[in-house]
């Protein structure tokens, strides 16, 4: 199984559905919580040159937004 | 041929979909995306039945829903072109072309833009519509809110918490809203209100770094990391041309969801029905399905 991080803030709504779209097809993930480390949010934004989230980087395949089907494609799901 | 095609998959599309599952109808859906608007609210505590879920789980409940019946489902696709010829009910999409006896156009509502230079450039770079997304990124920084009634409103008082300085830009003399909030937004020291003001351009480099505003003749620069477009909504119906609209591009409809053509219905956020609650478009939609699967016994196809 690949190594799946999403960049993510507790509060936004496409952050929610994506982490339960891993969950449902379970993936293990580690969330990083843009809102509360600051650190983490400028290592996403310099990673992918803008501040929309969610984030997922899989093994340095980055993919911006709960894009499902490039998530599927990524995975091998 | 399809008896029914519905366009969106909101509260009222998935809503009709279901219906039209039960009568049996022989159904396909074409959406963008699933939710729509329900899938981007906060806290919901007035949809009967829940006395609180959050706007994703209310979404992810309706799709459940939908998904328990064995539906075909075009998700990803966009509609570009709706009409009739004949007795039959064409739907063009960005992949593909569809045919019915009758459709629901239930595709929603979405963010207004502010058509100025930088805007999309800046998009998702410091330029967001969705402050409950993206405000958190926000914490230390100089934003500014665009806009001047309660979404607006709501986002600054989200932005107040965690930002350096928040400017409300606003087009009109005064806020407006609900008292209660815009009390709380005048009230802050660390917000300022620019009233009767024009936003002109965005400005930024790889990142936003400013916003260019006009107001009473004079331009000014506002230097800030942020902006937050809050200006209101527009309805997803312009690939249906041949629809009879309201003068702001909303979908008429009468009491039975009909449009002014025979055989396409439409329901929720896309129409002109008053008020815009998650409750009414699923209800909508429910109304528009029965008002098509009658139409269908009626012409006898």
């Amino acid at each position: 199984m690949k190594t799946v991080k999403i960049y993510s803030t507790p509060t936004c709504p496409w952050c929610i559905r994506t982490k339960q779209f891993l969950k449902d097809n379970n993936v293990a993930f580690t969330d990083i919580d843009v809102s509360s480390d600051q650190a983490a949010a400028e290592e996403m934004i310099k990673k992918t040159g803008q501040m929309g989230v969610p984030v997922l980087d899989i093994e340095g395949e980055i993919i911006v937004g709960f894009d499902k089907e490039k998530i599927k494609a990524t995975l091998g799901l | 041929m399809y008896d029914l095609i519905i366009i969106g998959a909101g509260p009222a599309g998935i809503t009709a979909a279901v219906y039209a599952a039960r009568k049996k109808m022989n159904l396909l859906v074409i959406t963008k995306d699933i939710g729509g608007q329900a899938a981007w609210s906060g806290d919901i505590e007035n949809y009967t039945g829940y006395q609180f879920i959050s706007g994703p789980e209310l979404a992810q409940k309706f799709e459940e829903h939908m998904r328990k019946y064995n539906i075909a489902l075009k998700e990803n696709e966009e509609v570009i072109k709706l009409k009739k010829a004949g007795d039959i009910v064409v739907v063009k999409t960005d992949k593909g072309s569809y045919e019915a006896r009758t459709a629901i156009i239930a595709s929603g509502k979405r963010s207004r833009e502010l058509n100025v230079p930088g805007e999309k450039e800046f998009k998702n770079r410091g330029l967001t519509y969705c402050a409950t997304c993206d405000g958190p990124l926000f914490a230390g920084k100089d934003v500014a809110v665009i806009g001047g009634g309660n979404s607006a409103l709501d986002a600054a008082l989200q932005l107040m918490k965690i930002a350096k300085k928040v400017y409300i830009i606003n087009n009109t003399p005064s806020l407006g809203g609900d008292a209660v909030m815009r009390e709380k937004a005048q009230n802050s020291n660390i917000v300022a209100i620019y009233n009767s003001a024009q936003v002109t351009a965005v400005l930024g480099d790889k990142m936003v770094t400013g916003i260019k505003i006009k107001k009473e003749g004079k331009e000014e620069q506002l230097a800030i990391q942020g902006i937050f477009v809050e200006i209101g909504l527009v309805p997803n119906a312009e690939f249906a041309k041949e629809i009879e609209k309201n003068q702001i591009g909303e979908v008429k409809v009468n009491c039975h969801n009909e449009t002014n053509i025979p055989g396409i219905f439409a329901a929720g956020d896309v129409t002109d029905v008053p008020e815009k609650q998650i409750i009414i478009a699923a209800g909508e939609g429910s109304k528009a399905c029965l008002s098509a699967f009658r139409y269908l016994a009626q012409h006898k196809f």
